[in-house]
């Protein structure tokens, strides 16, 4: 029930980032996600892949620093509000978001959410609780 | 280059002598002290046995190429009181100081040990024009670390008014000697140009002072830095050169002439050896420095190996003393780092790292000196099998190397964190320290 994603850490140093996105980029793997998430000393690349496993094995062989990491990614309709009411629910139930995105997909009248909590498990539940639906890897 | 110090001969007695009349006190110290060494203490009695040498087989100072070497770790595996050669109850003071491996090297004091130590760094501080009329602020740490009390020892030998303002705390410091009106200095050579500097942004101005002449060792310094230091304080700055297992400061120092440090001799006895082949090398050479203790009695030592590189002198001083002189320290013979007047082994920071998980023992160790003072870096690898997800895990990890760093070195170092793999892999020896303060 939960959605794979790629951590990369990366140096805040120049030619980082573009070393990441051409390595997969030659070898034809597409972004569905990318964030970053930055400090003065460096940087944490996070994104999901359509072909999350190829492009492990691209990064681990080009020499990054990379790992595979579980999100909850849930789907709501593409309106005003609807994150808060997610992240509500988190806070009501004091579960703490490490950090969250979301994207919407082009063609389509939802949004994606994708968090990384505290207690993955007892946020699925809830959320499974309160009918909100929750996205796989193929759903995505 | 003020050169406006009034150097003066403490002990003219013995800093004076002829050659032949040093090498007669010499060796008959010599002789007392492989006496009480071969008796009192089992490390040199076993290694004396296995070289097959009696303490009748060391009549004078030309036989001293017939004993064993000692070296730092011979000490450590004594440790703490195995080179002790008085009983516990005639030790009056512990010093010690940092080794490769967390464990420290210490050094037991007897009373005569002590007086030993303020005799020659008395004389050391007179070189500098230290006086009864002197009032001298030591900012050297006090405590484990011989210089503070090594420094403050001489100074109340000769009678001057001691401050021992120990180290830290800069405004304190400036403000200290300006109000006291310290006529002499004693800190490291890179504390002394922090002052100098941050004297100028806290508004004081050095007229206003009245220091006239600074006693700076415990890490090797340049030429370049003593004009520096000669500058911003406006006085005259000699180096002091000492090591807690001989002594402390005070082992040798540098006269007004300003060019080269005069040994000791009645009581620490210089060699000059080969660091690969251990042969002693003649006056002029470089090579690694040896020093013999000849007065002590708590843990007298023999041939200890310094790690140290210079050269010894007998030319003529025109100070008038008579004693050998030590260049300048050039180098190490080991990997040992002198920061911030700490000595610090790339093992030590090697043996904190691996406690971490998280990061692999790919690391590079870069010492600069900014703002004149000392300040390491270290650049280190996360671990190949890390998930870097968190940003606060990434943090933790970076936390957890400072504080362990800092537990072995005692001192804090800037901690890096590196892409796995992005650190040079070295074929052969492998480069772990990159100094990059000017030599």
């Amino acid at each position: 029930m939960l959605v794979k994603q790629l951590s990369v850490f990366m140096e805040n140093r120049p030619g980082r980032l573009y070393k990441l996105t051409h390595a997969l980029g030659q070898e034809g793997i597409d972004f569905v996600t990318l964030s970053i998430a930055d400090t003065k000393d460096f940087g944490i690349v996070r994104f999901i892949a359509r072909d999350n496993e190829r492009a492990y094995e691209i990064l681990k062989a080009a020499g990054f620093t990379v790992g595979i990491t579980e999100l909850i990614g849930v789907e709501v309709n593409d309106r005003p509000n609807a994150l808060a009411e997610v992240v509500a629910l988190m806070e009501e139930a004091n579960i703490n978001i490490e950090y969250l995105y979301s994207f919407v997909l082009t063609n389509h009248n939802t949004a994606k959410i994708l968090m990384r909590v505290e207690d993955t498990d007892r946020a699925v539940k809830l959320l499974k609780e309160k009918g909100i639906r929750l996205l796989s890897e193929k759903i995505l | 280059m003020k050169g406006t110090l009034k150097d003066y001969i403490y002990r003219p007695e013995y800093e004076c002598l002829s050659r032949s009349e040093m090498e007669n006190l010499q060796s008959e110290r010599l002789r007392k002290t492989v006496e009480l060494v071969y008796n009192h203490c089992k490390p040199y009695r076993a290694k004396m046995d296995e070289f097959k040498i009696k303490p009748s087989d060391i009549r004078s100072v030309a036989d001293l190429s017939k004993l064993p070497f000692t070296v730092k770790h011979d000490l450590r595996a004594a440790y703490p009181f195995g080179f002790y050669t008085a009983p516990q109850r005639d030790i009056v003071e512990v010093h010690a100081s940092s080794g490769t491996t967390g464990k420290l090297t210490v050094v037991g004091y007897t009373q005569n040990d002590i007086d030993v130590w303020a005799e020659v760094a008395a004389r050391g501080l007179a070189m500098a024009g230290v006086t009864k009329d002197s009032l001298v602020h030591v900012a050297y740490g006090y405590g484990l670390f011989t210089g503070g009390l090594g420094a403050h020892y001489g100074s109340q030998k000769i009678g001057a008014s001691t401050v021992p303002a120990s180290a830290g705390n800069t405004i304190r410091q400036l403000t200290l000697l300006r109000d006291f009106g310290a006529t002499h200095l004693c800190c490291t050579p890179s504390y002394a140009i922090f002052l100098g500097t941050e004297l100028e942004k806290a508004g004081m101005d050095i007229k206003d002072f009245n220091l006239q002449g600074g006693v700076f060792g415990a890490e090797p310094w340049t030429y370049q830095m003593r004009e520096e230091i000669e500058r911003v304080l406006n006085i005259d700055a000699l180096d002091i050169y000492g090591l807690s297992e001989i002594s402390g400061p005070g082992v040798a120092m540098e006269c007004m002439q300003k060019h080269g440090s005069h040994v000791q001799e009645d009581h620490f006895i210089p060699e000059i050896i080969d660091p690969e082949t251990l042969e002693p090398l003649p006056f002029g050479s470089e090579g690694e420095l040896v020093f013999t203790t000849i007065t002590k009695t708590g843990q007298p030592l023999i041939r200890y190996r310094t790690r140290d590189l210079c050269t010894l002198s007998d030319e003529k001083c025109a100070c008038g003393r008579t004693t050998v002189k030590m260049s300048k320290v050039k180098g190490r013979s080991d990997d040992m780092l002198i920061i911030r007047g700490v000595n610090v082994f790339p093992s030590q920071i090697e043996a904190a790292i691996m406690n971490v998980a998280g990061v692999s023992p790919h690391y590079m160790i870069y010492v600069d000196r900014i703002n004149n003072l000392d300040v390491i870096e270290i650049d280190i690898e996360l671990a190949g099998n890390l998930t870097p997800d968190r940003v606060s895990d990434i943090e933790n990890i970076k936390k957890k190397v400072e504080t362990e760093v800092n537990s072995y070195i005692g001192l804090s170092a800037k901690i890096k964190l590196c892409e796995s793999g992005s650190i040079r892999r070295s074929e052969g020896k492998a480069v772990r320290v990159v100094d990059r303060r000017e030599q």
